[in-house]
């Protein structure tokens, strides 16, 4: 037996265990909002997570139960449940996790070796696939069950009432026909800061975030450079045109920004290495985001920008080498 | 009263088990029936016997004299009679073995005359010989020569009562019990190097050992405060961390400077001393005594834990038994358990360097779980003392990406254990950079072989070439010779004849004698 004799009691396993504790106020809140939905999408991308993760292991030959049992096939489950509409069908959610599951983690190598955020590229593949499902979303108002049972479960589409714009969207569209931020921000579909009921759900985020920052789970540079990286450019563009452009608070509020983050950028697997690299990756994932909200396509940017910013992630660590000892500038 | 300390990154806070052996007074251990010393006790510093089989030895008296410059004397642990010079396997993770003498104590344990040196009044080159008389080596477990550490000029001397393994408490018990030793075996040092500033660094979870050192350093005796002169010595309380015993860690925090891993301390004017060197630095000189034991760790495992006065070339299976080893121990570690290894051969001796010995059992240390994949989480980074990104380290040595591995620093590494520590995915991190090292180690040294191969190859093709050359200029050099001697020979055959022919017109016979002179000359 080799040294060290002692090992620290932690695990793979209780790591991600606190990633999906953190995630549950952001579900109770989504839950409070918009429904139960969304639960039954969760049990759907789990099982179907677990399932493709085993076949897979299976196929390479890899032992089953140390990696099914430490618990990152269901975190990325989780994630991939949460940024599709909890109103998609249960196969556009299958769909996803076997996108980032198989495609975007094992064609790769196995969790530790994928250059892309698996939850990110599944959002892509499906925005590009079925950008009309990807834009139906639970309405506040409508937040039947039995209802949003029968849109999972496959039933035929278009009922008005139910489902909804989301803030992003509507922001955009009214920006498109000439709107005025201020008269788009009465529309029903906003709430105090950002999208209604969205803006709940992310403080639900915030407060897992702050949970795993203090676990120390995920280091402070991530959130942080991500929220300057979109803050800088919201309030710049706010200052200089507040009637096309909406304030960051609305940026910060709506959307996947707050899940992005603290649970996606946060990815450690496909961020950079060093803690400026953390930074300047999670800066530009918010600067991009801001950027394709404000002039792109599509409703919302981070998927995108995340992935932008993976093709980066190379340079920059060979750009932000860690200092070696002896050669820091806290050296008296 | 204390003074500014700093705090180096990353380190870890493992369980410390420190009162399970520290709790009791050092106690001696009875005579074995033989010792093993070897005339090697570490990597650096060997010596020559000078006994012979037979010859019968008293306590301290000098069985191996220092080799070399570098070399340091091995002493007698006990009076007795030289039984056996022989090959015995030494306490390495290798189990290799090394040339030693083996002593049969007589039971009298009968001391040589003493014979003591007074620092203040000896001169420098006559005490720094007395300390490698005495075989005085680094006491944490380095092993390195103190007389060579010892000749440095510095201006401050760190003395180092870290101990932040977990289970070790040998320095622990050292500081509370014989401070007083330490205190002027640090004062003598700082004499010889003239350093001005002396920093005792104790952690902060040995409370006991820091008051006993504070009184000794007020209470300290006249020799060493004469040796002292005006300089000053400082008891500093240093939080508890692993690894801030590493003697770079440890300097970082007491004076903030931060020395490069390729950088030798006495570069900043700083040398380090263990504390339980410094104690018998102060027996060597004050008192006359050679290194003939010294305190060993035992625990873990053990029905009697504690730390035990130990005579060099005990059998550690005898000191364990003495200690009442439990049955159900599955293997001895020496050293602590984030840098110490496992003991290959439990009938191998105590040398210098062995400070601790831990008896493992599957309930103390368990098994570490299976190895997951790196999940890029950072823990590692964090713990690294030294700012390396264990991770990519580990990422390359797998893919035996050596340069990868050079390119992330692989060699500021001090193999510390932090990183494989906190590692949630329990990946034995050490042991690939252990092995990218040795592969890195070994590809160089090929390297240097079939260098020095092809430099001997273009030596010798060019010192063929040269000869050839040599050879062709001396052919044609001699060619050219014979072709001008030819030539003169021809002038002088022609003169000759011509004379010849001279002289046959007047004495024809002569001529028939010209040809023969001339085959001759050819
Ligand atoms: S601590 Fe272990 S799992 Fe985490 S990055 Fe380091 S090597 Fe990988
Ligand atoms: S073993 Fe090496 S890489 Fe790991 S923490 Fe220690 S110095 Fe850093």
């Amino acid at each position: 037996m080799t040294s060290p004799h002692i090992r620290q009691p932690a695990s793979v396993q209780r790591v991600m265990t606190t990633v999906l504790v953190a995630l549950l106020p952001g579900i109770a809140a989504y839950v409070w909002q918009f429904g139960a939905g969304i639960l039954v999408n969760l049990v759907i991308a789990t099982v179907s997570a677990l399932a493709a993760e085993a076949l897979v292991l299976r196929l390479r030959k890899r032992p089953l139960w140390v990696t099914l049992s430490d618990g990152s096939a269901i975190v990325t489950a989780w994630l991939v449940a949460l940024i599709l509409p909890s109103i998609a069908p249960w196969w556009l959610t299958v769909a996803g996790v076997l996108v980032a599951i198989i495609g975007a983690k094992h064609l790769y190598g196995g969790i530790g070796q994928n250059p892309f955020n698996p939850a990110m590229a599944a959002y892509c593949a499906m925005i590009v696939a079925y950008p009309a499902l990807m834009s139906q979303w639970p309405s506040v108002d409508g937040v039947d069950f039995a209802t949003q049972l029968h849109l999972i479960l496959g039933g035929s589409r278009g009922i008005d009432g139910i489902t909804g714009a989301t803030a992003l969207d509507t922001m955009r569209t009214g920006l498109h026909n000439l709107g005025n931020v201020q008269d788009i921000l009465t529309s029903n579909t906003f709430g105090y800061a950002g999208g209604r009921g969205w803006e709940w759900i992310a403080a639900g985020y915030v407060v897992g975030g702050v949970f795993l920052l203090a676990r120390r789970i995920i280091p402070w540079s991530l959130p942080l450079g991500f929220i300057v990286g979109m803050g800088v450019m919201a309030s710049v563009s706010y200052l200089i045109a507040p009637e096309s452009f909406p304030s960051p608070l609305f940026h910060f509020a709506s959307g996947g920004t707050m899940l992005a983050a603290f649970f996606i950028v946060t990815d450690p697997v496909t961020c950079a290495s060093s803690p400026l690299g953390k930074f300047i990756f999670a800066l530009g994932v918010g600067i991009i985001t801001w950027v394709i909200r404000a002039f792109g396509v599509y409703p919302d940017g981070i998927a995108f920008a995340v992935l932008l910013m993976n093709i980066c992630v190379p340079f920059i660590n060979r750009a932000t080498p860690l200092a070696p000892a002896g050669q820091r500038k806290d050296r008296p | 009263m204390n003074l500014k300390i700093f705090t180096p990154r990353g380190g870890v806070h493992p369980d410390s088990h420190k009162t399970e052996s520290s709790e009791t007074p050092i106690r001696h251990v009875p005579m074995p029936p033989r010792l093993i010393i070897p005339l090697i006790q570490g990597s650096q510093g060997s010596a020559r016997t000078i006994v012979t089989v037979g010859d019968k030895v008293l306590k301290g008296q000098c069985i191996g004299e220092a080799e070399g410059a570098d070399g340091t004397s091995i002493h007698a642990p006990t009076s007795g009679t030289v039984t056996e010079i022989g090959r015995y396997p030494m306490a390495h993770p290798s189990g290799l073995s090394s040339q030693s003498i083996v002593i049969e104590p007589d039971g009298e344990n009968h001391w040589i005359t003493y014979e003591p040196l007074d620092p203040t009044t000896a001169n420098r080159d006559e005490l720094i010989l007395r300390i490698q008389a005495s075989g005085i080596v680094g006491m944490g477990g380095a092993v390195f020569p103190s007389h060579l550490k010892a000749r440095s000029k510095i201006n401050t001397l760190v003395i180092n009562g870290a101990e932040c393994e977990p289970w070790m408490t040998g320095d622990d018990r050292l500081m509370r019990e014989r401070a007083a030793n330490i205190v002027s075996g640090a004062a003598v040092l700082a004499h010889l190097t003239g350093a001005q500033q002396t920093l005792i660094g104790i952690e902060d979870n040995k409370p006991e050992a820091i008051a006993a050192t504070r009184t000794a350093v007020d209470d300290m005796e006249p020799v060493a405060r004469e040796c002292l002169g005006t300089g000053k010595m400082t008891v500093i309380v240093v939080p508890t961390r692993y690894p801030t015993g590493e003697r770079k860690q440890l300097i970082h925090v007491l004076t903030g400077i931060e020395i490069p891993p390729s950088d030798r301390v006495t570069k900043f004017g700083i040398q380090c001393f263990n504390v339980a060197t410094a104690h018998a630095v102060c027996r060597a000189l004050l008192h006359g005594e050679p290194m003939v034991s010294r305190i060993v760790t035992v625990t873990g495992n053990v029905k009697r834990p504690g730390n035990y006065e130990t005579p060099l070339g005990m059998p550690i299976a005898d000191l364990l038994a003495f200690c009442g080893v439990k049955p159900n121990t599955t293997h001895v570690l020496m050293g602590g358990p984030m840098m110490g290894f496992t003991l290959p051969n439990l009938d191998a001796p105590v040398t210098k360097g062995c400070n601790c010995l831990i008896a493992a059992s599957k309930e103390l240390f368990p098994p570490p779980p299976s190895e997951q994949p790196c999940i890029r989480c950072g823990e590692c980074v964090d713990a690294c003392p030294v700012n390396l990104q264990p991770f990519e380290l580990y990422w390359a040595s797998r893919a035996k990406n050596f340069d990868g591995a050079k390119y992330h620093r692989l060699f500021d590494c001090m193999e510390c254990g932090c990183c494989a520590y906190v590692c949630p995915a329990h990946i034995p991190l050490v042991d690939y950079f252990r092995y990218a090292s040795s592969e890195i180690r070994a590809r160089d040294e090929e390297q240097k072989a079939a260098d020095q191969a092809r430099m001997r190859f273009e030596f010798r093709s060019s010192r063929l070439e040269r000869e050839k050359a040599e050879k062709s200029a001396r052919l044609a050099a001699r060619a050219t010779e014979t072709r001008t001697k030819s030539a003169a020979d021809a002038a002088l055959i022609a003169a000759a004849a011509e004379r010849v022919n001279e002289q046959a017109q007047i004495e024809p016979s002569l001529q028939d004698n010209a040809a023969p002179l001339y085959d001759q000359q050819t």
